[in-house]
């Protein structure tokens, strides 16, 4: 059903844990009951550490860990560009209909960026619809 | 990982066949291959076969052999039952009475039933998954044409008071279905004496060490039913079609060693499951679903807050542990299992939901290899899970 790619990122999941004090949190979840929470530290408005917590099925433990990795040491804007699609391209494929349980990554990031330009009293970026 | 030995423990899902089950069907995949219907010789030994088959079915039953039908399994013999009485009785009323926690074979048949001008009264069952007989007489009506309650439940293995039910089905005149699926080989049927009150049963051979893509129905002597399948005169036509001859043969086996020595087996099945379940109960946060003792001997079902149930499933797997689990993502749905909800499981414990089913694949070295890897998975999925607080590690 998953490819060795997602077994790997949900055998061994990278990012795992919280960070204290982190300069952006965001939490997300999805119908299937998936639930993710993100924790960045951000230098010069650059992801200069991430860490996350998820609750759900192997798909969502292993696009959260690989989005992750994917937005580590990115700028926040390119961070917030980050799709699914791609996390799911980077993980080689997930199974028909588990595309959805991916989703809680995109949202807990866009969330953490948004607390963090809050605090910096800064403009929330919108989302595109 | 992946390479340790298996553990099976997802017996109520299928078991394996049993070596002499197949040894009985060989004959019948080569050199017996002819047609049950044909007169020659090779064609009756076939018939010959199917026959056998059937007086084993009646005998570990307590049956008649003329009130054995074969099918392909399971969900054949639920939809026969229930459209196939309903159908034949609707003149006298369009009323089903059934339970939320059945199998989704009699539900969804029971769904497409309300699509053609059938009510449907689904009766509650308490947190154990037990039905209160005295409810199904409060929800008998003048129209009511079937009662269908499933012997055991096949994910929570909550044995259901079948007898007490097909008293109140006999005293009202109404014909009473039972799903027996997962309790041949564990529970002792007797139809013509002890279960003289269930009209129909359905059974599936892939359940009790017979092959896959056979099961039968049984039909009391009497019952109004419609015929299933319309075609050739095969099981007096009201199945018809050419004969699963090695299966049905191989079933035949299968339930005359399942149903030989019950209570040995049971006990046997009993003493690991119990020792399984006090060693899982020691995990934090962890509660058992069904009843603690009405249930199926080799069935367990628990739910572990905080982690999520396909997660769990698949570091089992990794470690070589075959299990089930009733989350919502291991079937696609947005829902965690129905019967869950039913017994009134939080929708978030449910996701975390867990079904080991024990059988013959197992021995006591199986418990030892469980009870020391699923603390340790459920341990590590807690560690990643945004639900799990530190204030709570220790409890």
């Amino acid at each position: 059903m998953y490819n060795k790619k997602v077994m790997d990122h949900f055998m061994n999941p990278r990012n795992v844990g919280e960070i204290e004090n982190a300069d952006g949190v965001g939490e997300a979840g999805n119908p299937h009951g998936d639930q993710m929470k993100i924790f960045l530290k951000i230098r010069d408005n650059r992801i200069e550490d991430v860490k996350f917590k998820t609750f759900g099925c192997a798909a969502a433990i292993a696009s959260s860990s690989m989005a992750t990795e994917l937005i580590k040491g990115k700028t926040l804007e390119e961070a917030w560009e980050l799709t699914n699609e791609e996390v799911a391209e980077a993980l080689e494929g997930l199974p028909p209909g588990k595309l959805e349980c991916s989703v809680v990554s995109r949202e807990a990031t866009h969330r953490a960026i948004n607390e963090y330009r809050k605090k910096q009293g800064l403009e929330p970026l919108a989302e595109q619809a | 990982m992946g390479d340790t030995h298996l553990v099976y423990m997802d017996h109520a899902a299928t078991t394996f066949t049993n070596p002499e089950v197949v040894e009985t069907m060989l004959p019948f995949l080569k050199k017996h291959f002819g047609n049950p219907s044909s007169l020659y010789s090779i064609g009756r030994e076939g018939r010959e076969a199917v026959e056998t088959a059937r007086e084993k079915l009646a005998k570990a039953l307590g049956a008649k052999p003329e009130e054995i039908y074969f099918t392909s399994g399971g969900t054949e013999s639920d939809n026969w039952a229930v459209k196939g009485t309903a159908f034949a009785r609707q003149k006298k009323g369009k009323h089903i009475i059934t339970t939320p926690i059945e199998h989704h074979a009699v539900l969804y048949p029971c769904e497409y039933l309300e699509t053609q001008g059938f009510d449907v009264t689904y009766l509650p069952v308490d947190r154990y998954g037990l039905l209160d007989p005295a409810e199904v007489e409060a929800a008998i009506r003048k129209d009511t044409v079937l009662i269908s309650v499933m012997y055991a439940n096949n994910e929570i293995g909550t044995i259901e008071p079948i007898l007490e039910i097909g008293k109140v089905a006999r005293e009202h005149k109404i014909p009473f279905h039972t799903d027996a699926v997962q309790v041949i080989g564990k529970v002792p049927l007797d139809l013509q004496r002890e279960h003289k009150d269930v009209d129909i049963l359905s059974l599936s051979s892939h359940k009790f060490y017979g092959p896959k893509g056979v099961g039968a129905l049984y039909i009391r002597e009497g019952t109004e039913i419609d015929n299933y399948m319309h075609g050739g005169a095969q099981e007096g036509g009201k199945r018809a079609g050419t004969e699963n001859v090695a299966g049905i043969l191989g079933m035949g086996k299968a339930i005359e060693l399942a149903t030989a020595n019950i209570e040995e087996h049971n006990k046997k099945l009993r003493k690991m499951r119990d020792r399984l379940m006090a060693g899982v109960l020691e995990i934090p946060h962890c509660r058992l679903n069904g009843h603690p003792e009405k249930r199926l001997p080799g069935n367990l079902n628990f739910s572990f807050e905080y982690i999520e149930g396909e997660s769990l499933l698949l570091m089992l797997d990794q470690m070589g542990i075959c299990c089930s689990t009733g989350s919502a993502c291991s079937s696609g749905s947005s829902d965690p299992s129905h019967v869950l909800r039913a017994i009134g499981v939080p929708p978030k414990t449910a996701q975390g939901s867990l079904r080991l089913t024990l059988g013959d694949a197992n021995s006591g070295k199986d418990i030892d290899y469980v009870l020391e890897v699923l603390p340790e998975v459920v341990g590590k999925l807690r560690a990643i899970s945004p639900f799990y607080k530190p204030a709570d590690k220790g409890k």
